[in-house]
Parts: structure tokens; C-alpha cells; sequence
């Protein structure tokens, strides 16, 4: 099983199964694992999923889309590792992915 | 004070739901008038997702967000609500009484219309500006933070922070810039979701050292009173600097909040409006919610389900508008009293 590690902003760690084809975002809401709004509901049209991916992991999750970076515009403190969870699917190359939560989501 | 619209029934939001409900009150001969705080219809559907599609409308495999808004106005069309588009519902009174409500809703454009029923079909709330991540920016604001421009004289002179890629704030900062005594715009990457033309102009100030653009990200606000005297930026370097300014203009986007809907005396739910789901009726007697603002046992955030609420809530809707009418059943595939109505007969 494929596994997604969500840190929040205090540093409290959740390690949780996420379904191969579902989206980072969804995996964190179907878990309740706070941190993460979705507002629009992953139509990547709100910027209130924003995580900042693991330094060891920016490689493999890739870059933001032209969409996505324009929608990180919305979100607050935006890093290089910055992505929003409702375009990440989760793949077997992503099993252990480590994802952590921004203080304040939009 | 200005004219007071006598109606039937006011629709808090047009977004599909909303929409939609136009067409059942419609067809039971109640007139209505729509209030959206965005200056389109379509809610959600239109601001949020117009191009994505939608696969689970029954009878449409796969529509978009805005093909279906087009097609839910086409097909209220027959019934010709009056919309108040870029309005928000600040308050509603009640004028009547339990067996015979009187509603009088009033906008913060003005508008007053008083009403036999009112239906809230307000999704997730009313779209505002998203605040920007600064603490404590609520002391500044409607002092020198502002998410829109009223009056462009308040800005002569005085030295103005845009924040934002796009064309809100590129907008902004062109048209500001003969009146300001100094525009500085502020995006935190050297790319803009601007049309072009808007930022080729503001690319040519720049070279020609009358804008200032700063590629960075707002951290801090410095100031006292309200009164701001300096932005704190953080650079694609992750150094901060200040940079002194008297007024802010930050376009981050829009965000759903509740909004003064929490000070209408209903009961409320985390956020929810709990309603009688045979009804559609609130705890006040004639104001009725459909759609995502609601909260019942099994209640889905669907767009369909929203339809189905509208539906029930006209019925009931229809006593308070008519007490002495029957209400007759009747199918629009075969009652020439609706094909009528519809202009199809």
C-alpha cells in the first residue's frame, strides 16, 4: 500500500494509505488530516490545498503546471517546493511521499 | 432612500441552484429577483470552474461549468427574473408574521426589495477578496489596505503597493500610476497571468524608472493607526526588505465566506443552514435554503441535489405567496397551463 506523510505546521506527523490515482489533496480530506481546505474541491481553482513537498521529493512529484503556478499566485508564502495537493496524484513512485502543511491555507 | 421593490420571492445567490430555482417558483406563477455579490451569474460554476466539465448533471454525459449557467439562464428565460449582479445581501428584516411573512432585504448597493419569501441558495458563502498572508492587515484595512478602488482620488499623491499577477492588479497599477506619486508593483515571480498588452506596458515604466517592480512576496505590514508606512517584502532570495509606501492594493483572488448571512437570526450549523427537508423552510417561516449552504441527514453537496431542494422549497413557497390558492400538481410535458407559461404553448 501506498503511503503519503502529512507534517503540519507545528511539526506533527500523519502517515496515512493513499489509493494509487487519487490525489494528495483527496488522501489528506479522506484521512482527516487538517491543514488542507480544497475550497473548489481540486478544480485548482482556490490555492487552499498548498503544501510544500520534501526537499527529497520535489524531483519525483515535478514541477507545477502553467495553471497550477498561476493559482500558487493566490496562496501564501509560496516556496520552490511549493504545490498544490489537488494536482499531485499519487503513484507507486510516490509511496512514502512527505508533504508539509503551510501555517495558513489562502 | 431609494425605491422599494415589491416582489415575491428574492433569491440570495444565482449561481445553478439559484438559477434553477427561478424556474420552479416560475412555473407556480411567483416572480423573482436574484442577488449575486459577483457580477455574473453562475456562482461557482462561472468563477470557479467554467471550463471544467461536469459529469454528473442528469441528462448532460458531460457539460461545463459555464455551458451549464447557459443553459440554466436559457431555460429560465421564459420566466424573466430581474438580477442585482455585484450586490451583497446585507440585511433582511422581517416585516410580517408567521402565517403571512414579509421579508425586506436590503443590498449594499442600495437595493431594497421586500418580498413574501426569500430563498437562500448562497453555496459556499459570498466571494470575497482573499486577505493577504500579513498579520494583523484587518487594522490597516479600509484605512490604506484596500482589495478594490472606490476612488481613484484617494490615491493622488501618495505612494501605492499593488500586489498581484494579474489583470486586476496590472490594471490597477497602470491607472494608478499618472495619479500616485509612485506605483510599486509587487508579484512573487517575474511572470504575470496578465493580458499581454497590460504587461508590456508596465514593463516599459518599469525600464523607464517610473514604476517600481519588486519580484517578492508580502510578509509584514508597518504602520500605525491603520495608517501603513512601509511593506515588508521577502525576495525570490528569501531576504527581507522594507519597502515604504502609504497605501496597499493586494488582488489575491477571491474566497468564500459566510458573510452576513450569520446575522440574519437563523439557526445555524458549523456555518450550515439546518432546514425541514420536506420544505426546504428554515427556522424563519418564508426563508427557505437549497443547495450547499444547507445541512440535513444525508445532505450532498450536489448540484442536483440542489435542483431537487429548489423544487420542494417552491411548493412550500407557494402557500406563503398565494394562502388562498391550491396548489394543482401538474407535469410540463402535458399541462397547457405550464406549456403556456414556458411560451411553448
Amino acid at each position: 500500500m501506498t503511503k503519503v506523510t502529512y507534517i503540519d505546521a507545528s511539526g506533527e506527523s500523519r502517515t496515512v494509505e493513499a489509493q494509487v490515482g487519487s490525489t494528495v489533496m483527496e488522501t489528506a480530506l479522506r484521512n482527516s488530516v487538517p491543514g488542507i481546505e480544497a475550497e473548489c474541491g481540486g478544480a485548482c481553482a482556490c490555492a487552499t490545498c498548498h503544501v510544500y513537498v520534501a526537499d527529497e521529493w520535489t524531483e519525483i512529484v515535478g514541477k507545477p503546471s502553467q495553471m497550477e503556478e498561476d493559482m500558487l499566485d493566490f496562496a501564501a508564502d509560496v516556496r520552490p517546493n511549493s504545490r498544490l495537493s489537488c494536482q499531485i496524484k499519487v503513484s507507486e513512485a510516490l509511496d512514502g511521499l512527505v508533504v508539509t502543511t503551510p501555517v495558513k491555507q489562502g | 432612500m431609494s425605491e422599494i421593490i415589491q416582489t415575491d420571492a428574492v433569491i440570495v445567490g444565482a449561481g445553478p441552484v439559484g438559477l434553477f430555482a427561478v424556474f420552479e417558483l416560475g412555473l407556480l406563477d411567483i416572480k423573482a429577483h436574484l442577488i449575486d455579490i459577483l457580477p455574473k451569474v453562475g456562482g461557482q460554476c462561472a468563477e470557479l470552474y467554467p471550463e471544467k466539465p461536469i459529469y454528473d448533471i442528469p441528462g448532460y454525459p458531460i457539460i461545463t461549468g459555464q455551458g451549464l449557467v447557459e443553459a440554466l439562464e436559457k431555460q429560465i428565460h421564459p420566466f424573466r427574473p430581474t438580477f442585482h449582479l455585484g450586490e451583497m445581501v446585507e440585511r433582511v428584516e422581517t416585516l410580517g408574521t408567521a402565517e403571512k411573512p414579509l421579508y425586506r432585504v436590503a443590498t449594499d448597493a442600495g437595493t431594497t426589495i421586500e418580498a413574501k419569501v426569500v430563498i437562500i441558495a448562497a453555496g459556499g458563502g459570498s466571494f470575497q477578496p482573499k486577505r493577504p498572508p500579513t498579520p494583523g492587515v484587518e487594522a490597516y484595512e479600509g484605512k490604506s489596505v484596500f482589495y478594490s478602488v472606490r476612488k481613484m482620488e484617494h490615491f493622488r499623491g501618495r505612494r501605492v503597493m499593488v500586489a498581484g499577477g494579474g489583470d486586476s492588479a496590472l490594471d490597477w497599477a497602470l491607472n494608478l500610476h499618472p495619479v500616485a506619486s509612485r506605483v510599486i508593483l509587487v508579484h512573487r515571480r517575474d511572470e504575470f497571468r496578465a493580458a499581454p498588452h497590460s504587461v508590456n506596458a508596465m514593463r516599459a515604466l518599469v525600464a523607464e524608472n517610473k514604476m517600481d517592480l519588486a519580484i517578492a512576496q508580502l510578509t509584514g505590514l508597518k504602520g500605525a493607526d491603520g495608517q501603513l508606512s512601509a511593506v515588508t517584502l521577502r525576495g525570490a532570495d528569501q531576504s527581507a526588505f522594507d519597502v515604504e509606501c502609504d497605501d496597499l492594493l493586494a488582488f489575491y483572488g477571491l474566497t468564500m465566506k459566510l458573510g452576513p448571512i450569520a446575522d440574519w437570526g437563523l439557526n445555524l450549523h458549523e456555518n450550515l443552514i439546518p432546514v425541514d427537508t420536506a420544505t426546504f423552510e428554515t427556522s424563519a417561516p418564508g426563508i427557505f435554503a437549497v443547495g450547499d449552504i444547507i445541512t440535513y441527514p444525508g445532505k450532498l453537496k450536489l448540484i442536483l441535489s440542489g435542483f431537487h431542494e429548489g423544487a420542494l422549497a417552491a411548493q412550500r413557497a407557494h402557500r406563503h405567496v398565494y394562502p388562498d390558492k391550491k396548489l394543482l400538481f401538474q407535469y410540463t410535458t402535458s399541462s397547457t397551463n405550464l406549456q403556456r407559461k414556458l411560451g411553448v404553448s
